[in-house]
């Protein structure tokens, strides 16, 4: 979200809101200006005026967002209770998945999960940092805006649609890509063994492709909002351009850049579609990037409807409760990143 | 010029160039796209694929009919339920909360929004597909209409706090109750911005595959009323591109181009509505 436009200092946005709240709120002042005489008017009068009506109206429905928040997460604790009774914390640690035997473990999914979104990350990062500074520094403001506006479109591009390009066109690309990779990189184990085209390295350069608009569109914001004077102070300094936006704007924007990364891993951990379409699915632990995988979220949408048995199904419930926490945990880091950042600048 | 300085302008304008690559690059992998997308799925695209249902497999031809009605459905039945939450409950955010329980509102707001799309289709499972006992149009609607909540509220509390105080302030010195003020003088003034945040949810939900694979699953038929399984473009998508059959690959590319074309269409109506004016424009 972007922060709000504030045309107001939030203190005296507080005192206003404390104002008109208490002149709704208290009966006595309300009655007064109807009869000075009369007491604390009944409920229903109250609501007659509207107010009321509204606040509650309203209430309810902010009310209910924190009601659905906390059913889902009774509903995934409650219904994954068999598999979390069965296997307990060895879930995270097993590596075997055999639904005929009814033997579970997340852990080839968690690797799979993980892997490929560090690939994203190493990928996206340094390319939408660099673009962000581009857009935010050098670019003149018009031109930047509408570059922006167009990267903003990528991000509105549904995740199904990068999945058929990743098939159709990705893996093609990829395939011509491999020798040349494998020639450079080929002594690591990391790039060793057959490629198929599906693989843990196709899933890791979608998910990249996916979050690359987020990363620019908030670190760009995060830039803009450094104050005029630190660039002008650097560069009165002798510092070139390069020095001024890499030693002095950058850092300045860091802990914003850091968030909007953050908010881009919750991305990748969670994006289920196009991972799925390219990942292999296969649970297993490989070295390499060439071989298939399997994601979390891969193996709930392909096993989900498939899935025969309460055990199953609970187990594959209880994966998406994992699932849950890690991408609440990174996005939670991301919100208070974000918010330092914009403290930061606001107070200087 | 000394060595230090000349080494210095050099990594400068090293430096500099690389991020209008690092631009470059991102601003043509949209292009490429784009283009690829709106050239194959534009040339396979045919008017079956707008009034045929699907062929029984192994049999080429047909359209998909019955999936963009599908979509259609759905994404009405999420509009249902996300708008009018969203919107009530974007008011109080920024009409009437200031205490501590429009802070939780707003964490749980952005922990929602931040739920992966798969695990909120296990939620509508549990909720709705369970106790029913099989999937509905319903339960995939309701999946949908989750996840538009949060982005509605957050747009909506966004745009009413940018009506200045002097508009609420002028309407109840004018004798109208906060209510009154609320909705003859605050609403509309943000309203431009408002209707964009919805349309933005719409086009965000309209693509989702994930929550609706095991909630309204997936029809090679038509579905009438709202209790059965039904298409959607997104899944059939999916199911498509996955197949080994050649003419499917085909038809997936035109599905993609019609719910591209629908997303982005949404997308760019409504951001450039929102530089066109009105408070919050940016």
């Amino acid at each position: 979200m972007r922060p709000s436009p504030s045309w107001l200092s939030p203190k005296k946005r507080r005192q206003l809101l404390r104002s008109s709240n208490h002149s709704m709120f208290t009966p006595a002042t309300r009655a007064s200006r109807h009869d000075s005489s009369a007491p604390a008017r009944s409920f229903v009068q109250r609501l007659r005026t509207g107010d009321e009506a509204a606040f509650l109206i309203t209430l309810v429905c902010a009310a209910s967002i924190v009601v659905i928040t906390v059913l889902l997460v009774v509903e995934l604790y409650s219904a994954s209770a068999a598999s979390r009774h069965r296997f307990g914390w060895s879930f995270l640690f097993s590596r075997t998945w055999d639904p005929v035997a009814g033997d579970f473990g997340a852990l080839a999914f968690i690797y799979g999960t993980l892997v490929t979104s560090a690939l994203a990350l190493l990928l996206a990062v340094p390319l939408g940092v660099g673009a962000a500074i581009f857009l935010a520094e050098l670019a003149r403001r018009r031109v930047s805006d509408y570059l922006t506006f167009l990267i903003e479109l990528l991000a509105a591009v549904p995740s199904v649609i990068y999945g058929l390009l990743a098939i159709f066109v990705l893996v093609p690309i990829l395939r011509t890509i491999e020798p040349g990779l494998r020639a450079v990189l080929g002594f690591l184990p990391l790039f060793q063994g057959p490629f198929y085209g599906v693989s843990l390295f196709s899933a890791g350069v979608v998910l990249a492709i996916m979050i690359v608009p987020f990363i620019i569109s908030i670190s760009r914001e995060v830039l803009l909002a450094v104050p005029l004077e630190q660039r002008e102070g650097a560069l009165a300094l002798g510092a070139t351009k390069w020095e001024s936006t890499w030693q002095v704007v950058v850092p300045f924007a860091r802990t914003g850049i850091i968030g909007s990364i953050f908010l881009a891993l919750a991305r990748a951990l969670g994006e289920t579609m196009a991972v799925t379409m390219v990942i292999g699915n296969q649970p297993a632990i490989n070295t390499s990037l060439f071989a298939p995988g399997y994601s979390i979220a891969a193996v709930i949408a392909n096993e989900f409807t498939e899935a025969t048995g309460d055990l199953y199904i609970s187990a594959l419930i209880q994966l998406g409760l994992v699932l849950f926490a890690l991408t609440m945990i990174i996005n939670a880091a991301a919100r208070l990143l974000i918010l330092a950042t914009e403290k930061k600048g606001a107070r200087r | 010029m000394t060595y230090r300085e000349a080494q210095r302008r050099l990594v400068n304008g090293f430096m500099l160039s690389l991020t209008g690559v690092c631009a470059l690059f991102t601003v043509s992998v949209l292009f490429f796209i784009l283009g690829y997308l709106l050239w194959n799925g534009g040339t396979s695209l045919n008017w079956d694929f707008f009034t045929k249902l699907p062929k029984p497999v192994g049999e080429s031809g047909g359209g998909m009919a019955n999936a963009i009605v599908g979509s259609g459905k759905l994404i009405f039945l999420a509009s249902l339920i996300g708008i009018p939450v969203g919107f009530l409950g974007g008011v109080y955010l920024a009409e009437f909360g200031s205490g501590s329980f429009s802070f939780v509102v707003r964490y749980t707001t952005d922990l929602l929004n931040g739920v992966p799309s798969i695990v909120m289709g296990i939620f509508a499972y549990a909720m709705i597909v369970l106790p029913q006992r099989h999937f509905s149009t319903l339960a995939g609607g309701a999946a949908l209409g989750v996840m538009m909540i949060p982005v509605t509220i957050r747009s909506t509390e966004e745009f009413l706090k940018a009506v200045p105080d002097a508009l609420r302030e002028g309407a109840m010195a004018l004798g109208a109750s906060k209510s009154k003020a609320i909705i003859t003088v605050v609403i509309p003034a943000a309203i431009q911005g408002i209707l964009t945040g919805i349309m933005l949810g719409i086009a965000r939900i309209a693509g989702e595959t994930a929550p609706l694979l095991f909630t309204s699953f997936s029809n090679r038929y038509w579905s009438p009323g709202w209790n059965q399984p039904i298409a959607s473009l997104p899944v059939m998508i999916f199911t498509y591109a996955v197949s080994p059959y050649e003419d499917w690959h085909r038809q997936a590319w035109s599905a993609g181009f019609v719910l591209l074309s629908l997303v982005l269409v949404i997308n760019t109506v409504a951001r450039v509505l929102l530089s066109k004016g009105g408070y919050g424009r940016r």
